[in-house]
């Protein structure tokens, strides 16, 4: 069974060391929900194992294998959410979901897509252009692109931002659902989002103190109260 | 092969859709042209004389002209970050990119080029090569404004940085096409500066992909 991993990861932003010796482990059905204030590293974290940004030290691995060895491999299991929506103004929602999903090699992308936004509950913004779609059903249409184009791991950076209680519902349906075929989930979130089983990952942890008198760092430590 | 062309396929349908990027980079081509028998005067021989070289200029500007938003909407919507995360090789994806940028800016340009040529009194002999120049050149000159395209991204007033990079590493396309229409008005022989041209294209098609897709990396980052 494949095992999601990383050791020692320490990340740079600019001059700033965002976080500093994070270990992390997710097995296949897992959830990992990482907490902390803003400006911890939540983002940072979920772009680092998504393979955009390369940690400053540290490794990740898939079931033992560094993914720095095989990052064509990796970009194949990973699907993103990251906080801007890629939504094209003049494609219409489905034309916009149905290319990520050819991208991601679907074999009928255009019935991924339709079933896709079936299942978020927004069969009806298939054919309008996106940019008259609202902030929340741009969202639902971004998280669409985890079901059309599908892939083991989710990365997901606060992906219920600007959806209603019912959209949250939904999705933590979608969640739960992912995880019972074997998926796995890394998300961050200020709002809750009930993840049965899933681990926490407090990034205040990991903030490193030599750091604390620059910047606001003191005050982001005292905010976030460790578990 | 078949993602390649799904993002070719879907450039091609947002710039039909946006529809402005293409007239522009034509229209701009044409007033451009237009302009010179204003201010050299309508003498036919002048500007029979220059026709070939202020062809060739306006069309290094107007090709110029959208390179700036060749990959900025998708740096500034997501898109990008998530074709770098795609199983499509990022160096696939900026040549996809500049292939439906030259089908929507360059290929017009080839198009439109006879037809100025008639207005500057251009030697009939010269039209073949021309538009053979042209066919050679323009596809160069998106190659290597992708790399500028790629580099000025988030950089501000990148659209002004972007032809100070861009401009200098043109000379040689506009030596060797203008080179050519002039040899063949002159009965020479076109061959030894359509050869260049090739031989410049031929090694702007691989490098081109590779140098933008490394600066692509570095922006997303």
């Amino acid at each position: 069974m494949p095992v999601f991993s990383g050791s020692e990861l320490t990340c740079l932003r600019g001059d700033r060391l965002v976080f500093t010796g994070l270990e992390f482990r997710i097995a296949p059905g897992g959830a990992l929900v990482l907490l902390g204030p803003n400006g911890s590293g939540k983002s940072s974290l979920l772009r680092v194992m998504a393979g955009l940004l390369k940690p400053l030290r540290g490794t990740l691995g898939w079931d033992g294998v560094s993914i720095a060895e095989d990052p064509d491999g990796h970009r194949a299991r990973v699907q993103y959410v990251g906080h801007l929506d890629a939504v094209k103004p003049v494609l219409t929602a489905a034309e916009n979901l149905a290319f990520w999903a050819a991208l991601a090699g679907a074999a009928d992308p255009a019935a991924n897509a339709r079933t896709a936004l079936d299942r978020l509950g927004v069969p009806h913004i298939a054919g309008v252009p996106g940019r008259y779609l609202s902030a929340g059903q741009k969202r639902r249409l971004n998280l669409a692109r985890l079901l059309a184009a599908p892939a083991t791991l989710w990365l997901l950076d606060e992906p219920t931002v600007a959806l209603d209680r019912a959209a949250i519902a939904l999705f933590e349906g979608l969640i739960a659902e992912h995880r019972a075929e074997g998926g796995m989930v890394v998300l961050s979130t200020h709002t809750d989002i009930a993840t049965p089983g899933g681990e926490e990952l407090h990034l205040d942890d990991f903030t490193p103190y030599a750091d604390d008198e620059e910047g606001g760092g003191e005050d982001l430590e005292e905010e976030g109260a460790g578990p | 092969m078949n993602r390649f062309l799904r993002l070719v396929a879907r450039d091609l349908r947002l710039a039909l859709r946006q529809g402005s990027d293409a007239t522009i980079a034509v229209m701009f081509f044409v007033l451009c042209v237009v302009l010179f028998p204003f201010g050299v005067g309508p003498e036919p021989n002048i500007l029979a004389r220059i026709a070939a070289g202020v062809i060739w200029v306006a069309a290094l500007l107007a090709s110029l002209l959208s390179l700036e938003r060749l990959f900025q909407t998708d740096y500034e919507d997501g898109s990008l970050e998530l074709l770098s995360l795609s199983s499509l090789p990022l160096e696939a994806a900026v040549l996809a990119k500049t292939l439906a940028h030259w089908l929507v800016t360059g290929v017009p340009l080839i198009v439109a080029a006879p037809l100025l040529a008639v207005l500057l009194n251009m030697d009939a002999q010269g039209f073949g090569v021309l538009v053979l120049t042209l066919t050679l050149g323009t596809p160069i000159l998106s190659l290597i404004g992708s790399i500028g395209a790629a580099l000025t991204l988030g950089a501000r007033r990148g659209g002004v940085l972007l032809s100070l990079l861009i401009l200098p590493l043109y000379i040689p396309v506009l030596i060797f096409g203008a080179g050519a229409i002039d040899a063949a008005i002159n009965s020479l022989t076109p061959r030894p500066h359509l050869l260049l041209l090739a031989g410049i294209l031929a090694a702007a098609l691989p490098l081109a992909p590779w140098a933008g897709a490394a600066a692509l990396r570095q922006a997303v980052e």
